[in-house]
């Protein structure tokens, strides 16, 4: 069935060292309207994968396609269809949630009367509407994740990026964040998230990579990753952690 | 070996932390910089023995029969010094406040409070005298060697400066909290500081404007009126004088008075000092609703919202205005002088303009930092659908308008009384700024605006090549409005030093 979706994101034979391999000869593919959950230990390369995808980093080699747009080669184009949330929120202190907003929706060329409908939708959805209008500068970190959510929606994009989006947030606010997702999900969007948290990516992916060494070593449904373990009824914790030793007796 | 805990042992933690930040702040880690960096500090101590054997030779054979006037203008000097001293010990004493570092671990261990606040209050004050004998040495060291060894008496003059500054940075500071409170008086010390440490100077240049039309700040204090209301040579509010001169007695008095106030600051204000620390820790920022819903979200483009963003963050930060802005203080002499000038008919703007159009430079720098390097959000800039030269290019527009917007009331005057005057400051003011956009964007480093005291010691290329950038095209200013072709020779120099930063500049690497 997913070969019948677009595909919302390729990644042939990506690579990126610094001074060692942090992502080597990576293959990955992400159909449209699907929730994907890249899982992995520490320095596993989830993050660099993920930033060379949105243009933080360039990758030394291997080609990148967003909606079937060469994000190497037009990366304004691919841009105008992702959208980039890092586990530690940036957002302006001295500009409130409401003028983020604008402001994200002008670099993206958001149509206003558009861009201020969704805004207004993202602030009830996230519960931000008492804080509309006050500064972010006294907000706590599940706020600004939240507000950084909002600017990362605002736009509608097709592809959403997330790494560890629910770090250090309390148990109501990482509710509202997976349900926000869910509705994009739901809505046609594609959700690609790096997580350290299996419980969520068991709940909530569609299908699962794991990576290590910066080379995927695993992908699919729970069921498929732990047929490729040889257990059948296992978490998704001690599948990722037998297929990580495996890998790790392999190397 | 001290006993853990002790005054001893909690000065020597100190010191250890005093110590590797000023190791980290010259260096920034790496064995390459600690070189580049003695050399650096080498270099920099020969140019300003040279500089001040140029300004202060002429004084060394000063002897100990004192004349007014001579009093008079190296109080003048020790005061301004001492200004400045007050400026740097209020911004120490204001960040050890609100830094909560360590605080937790202090406030939790069985440690006595008090000690350590002492301790860390003396700390400060062994950085403001350290500071103060550093800056200090050029000036003495040349002094000494060709007026004799007398002369080193002003070492222990300068050390009792830093102390009493201290003090008074610490019963200001503390003032303010107990008037204003905690949320207020981090913002209020600082520019309390930054004023404190430009009034001295621009106080002294506006009233030699008035009493004798020079902008030279001892003009004022050599007037006729300053030497007949000044107290007797022998008053002791001449010691600080005297010991520089060499009077022991005056010396020691001097000393002994910078000690014992110090002491008495610390034992007065180590518990309260602790008291407002905790205060300043639970501070969290105050709510400020921005009411503008019913406007909407207006149509803009990606550099458009760009540059609306820049002068949004800039208006509603009233630290970084007051770190920005301080130097347009500055403008106020200059700007009284052409009004002066203007009201005479004098025509003397060539003293202005050169003024005017560094200030422009300078300003320009600290905002391009504040624009290209202090991006809060640099990922989501970077993941818009807008390419990296546009986003450079709306920032440097950013920077530009508030230059042309706080210097276009100076030019329009200066135009009313000379046409091509004004046309020519306000080319150097935007030559200067741009130069200084340019130097800032060879250096960018990815930082938060809260990182702009520091910017300085991020790179100091880029901050010389800023500073000798605006001399030289403030000299040109003046040499064209003047009307002579010697102007092309600072121009030059500006292209040469613009080449050279982008020669070396990290970004072109």
């Amino acid at each position: 069935m997913k070969q019948n979706r677009p595909i919302a994101l390729a990644l042939r034979g990506v690579s990126k060292r610094f001074d060692r391999p942090a992502v080597d000869a990576l293959d990955l593919t992400v159909y449209g309207g699907e929730f994907y959950a890249l899982v992995g230990p520490n320095g596993a390369g989830k993050t660099t994968t993920l930033r060379m995808v949105v243009g933080l980093l360039r990758p030394d080699a291997g080609s990148i396609c967003i909606g079937g747009i060469d994000a190497l080669a037009d990366s304004v184009a691919a841009k105008q269809m992702t959208a980039w949330l890092s586990d530690e929120p940036m957002i302006y202190e001295k500009l409130t949630p409401y003028e983020y907003l604008e402001f994200v929706a002008g670099l993206w060329r958001i149509e206003p009367a558009a861009a201020e409908a969704r805004a207004r939708e993202l602030i009830g959805w996230l519960g931000l509407e008492p804080h509309a209008h006050e500064r972010c500068e006294g907000f706590s970190k599940g706020m600004r994740q939240k507000v950084a959510l909002a600017g990362a929606l605002v736009h509608d994009p097709k592809l959403i990026i997330l790494d560890e989006p629910l770090t250090g947030l309390d148990a109501g606010t990482a509710r509202q964040v997976k349900n926000v997702l869910r509705e994009r999900v739901r809505a046609g969007g594609t959700v690609i998230m790096t997580t350290h948290i299996l419980e969520v990516a068991e709940r909530m992916a569609d299908r699962i990579g794991v990576i290590a060494g910066g080379r995927l070593i695993a992908e699919g449904t729970l069921d498929d990753l732990r047929q490729q373990t040889g257990e059948t009824a296992t978490s998704l914790e001690d599948t990722f952690l037998a297929l990580v030793a495996e890998q790790v007796a392999a190397a | 070996m001290s006993e853990p805990a002790s005054l001893t042992w909690l000065a020597s933690h100190e010191f250890r932390l005093g110590w590797r930040d000023w190791v980290s702040l010259v260096t920034a880690g790496g064995r390459t910089r600690a070189r580049n960096a003695i050399i650096g500090l080498i270099a920099f101590a020969a140019f300003m023995h040279v500089f001040a054997y140029w300004t202060v030779a002429n004084y060394a054979d000063a002897t100990l029969s004192f004349d007014t006037a001579a009093l008079v203008g190296i109080t003048g000097t020790l005061v301004l010094s001492w200004s400045l001293l007050l400026s740097q010990a209020m911004e120490s004493v204001t960040r050890a406040f609100y830094s909560r570092s360590d605080l937790d671990l202090i406030l939790t261990s069985p440690a006595s409070a008090r000690k350590v606040f002492a301790v860390r209050m003396g700390r400060i004050a062994a950085a403001a005298v350290v500071i103060a004998v550093l800056l200090a040495a050029p000036f003495v060291n040349v002094l000494a060697v060709l007026g004799g060894s007398r002369w080193l008496a002003a070492y222990g003059v300068v050390a009792a400066m830093g102390a009493v500054a201290t003090a008074a940075a610490l019963a200001l500071t503390i003032g303010l909290f107990r008037v204003v409170g905690a949320k207020r008086t981090r913002l209020i010390a600082q520019v309390v500081a930054a004023i404190i440490g430009a009034a001295f100077v621009i106080g002294l240049q506006i009233a030699a404007i008035f009493s004798a039309g020079s902008i030279s700040r001892f003009a004022a204090l050599q007037s006729d009126w300053m030497l007949t209301h000044v107290p007797d040579t022998a008053s002791a509010f001449w010691w600080p004088a005297r010991a520089v001169l060499g009077d022991f007695v005056a010396l020691a008095g001097v000393v002994a008075f910078g000690i014992g106030i110090l002491c008495v600051s610390i034992a007065l204000f180590c518990r309260r000092f602790g008291e407002h620390a905790v205060a300043a820790a639970g501070v969290s920022s105050a709510t400020v609703r921005q009411p503008r819903w019913s406007l909407g979200f207006r149509r803009r483009s990606p550099s458009r919202a760009l540059r609306q963003k820049e002068w949004t963050l800039l208006l509603r930060d009233a630290w970084l205005i007051s770190q920005t802005l301080m130097q347009i203080l500055y403008l106020l002499p200059p700007a009284l002088l052409l009004w002066v000038t203007f009201r005479d008919g004098h025509g003397s703007f060539v003293v202005l303009i050169p003024v005017v159009v560094m200030a422009a430079g300078q300003l320009a720098g600290g905002l391009a930092w504040l624009s290209i390097s202090g991006e809060d959000a640099p990922e989501l800039v970077a993941t818009a659908p807008i390419t990296a030269h546009r986003v450079l290019w709306a920032k440097v527009e950013a920077v530009i308008g508030m230059i042309a917007l706080i210097f276009a009331p100076i030019v329009a005057v200066l135009m009313l009384d000379a046409v091509s005057a004004g046309i020519v400051c306000g080319l150097g003011i935007l030559a200067a700024a741009a130069a200084a956009t340019v130097i800032q964007l060879c250096f960018r480093v990815q930082a938060r605006r809260s990182q702009f005291r520091r910017r300085q010691t991020s790179s100091r290329l880029a901050t010389f090549a800023e500073a000798f950038s605006s001399i030289a095209w403030a000299a040109t200013t003046a040499l064209a409005a003047g009307g002579s072709w010697a102007a092309l020779g600072p121009a030059a120099v500006a292209f040469v030093i613009l080449g050279g930063v982008w020669l070396v500049s990290p970004s072109r690497a």
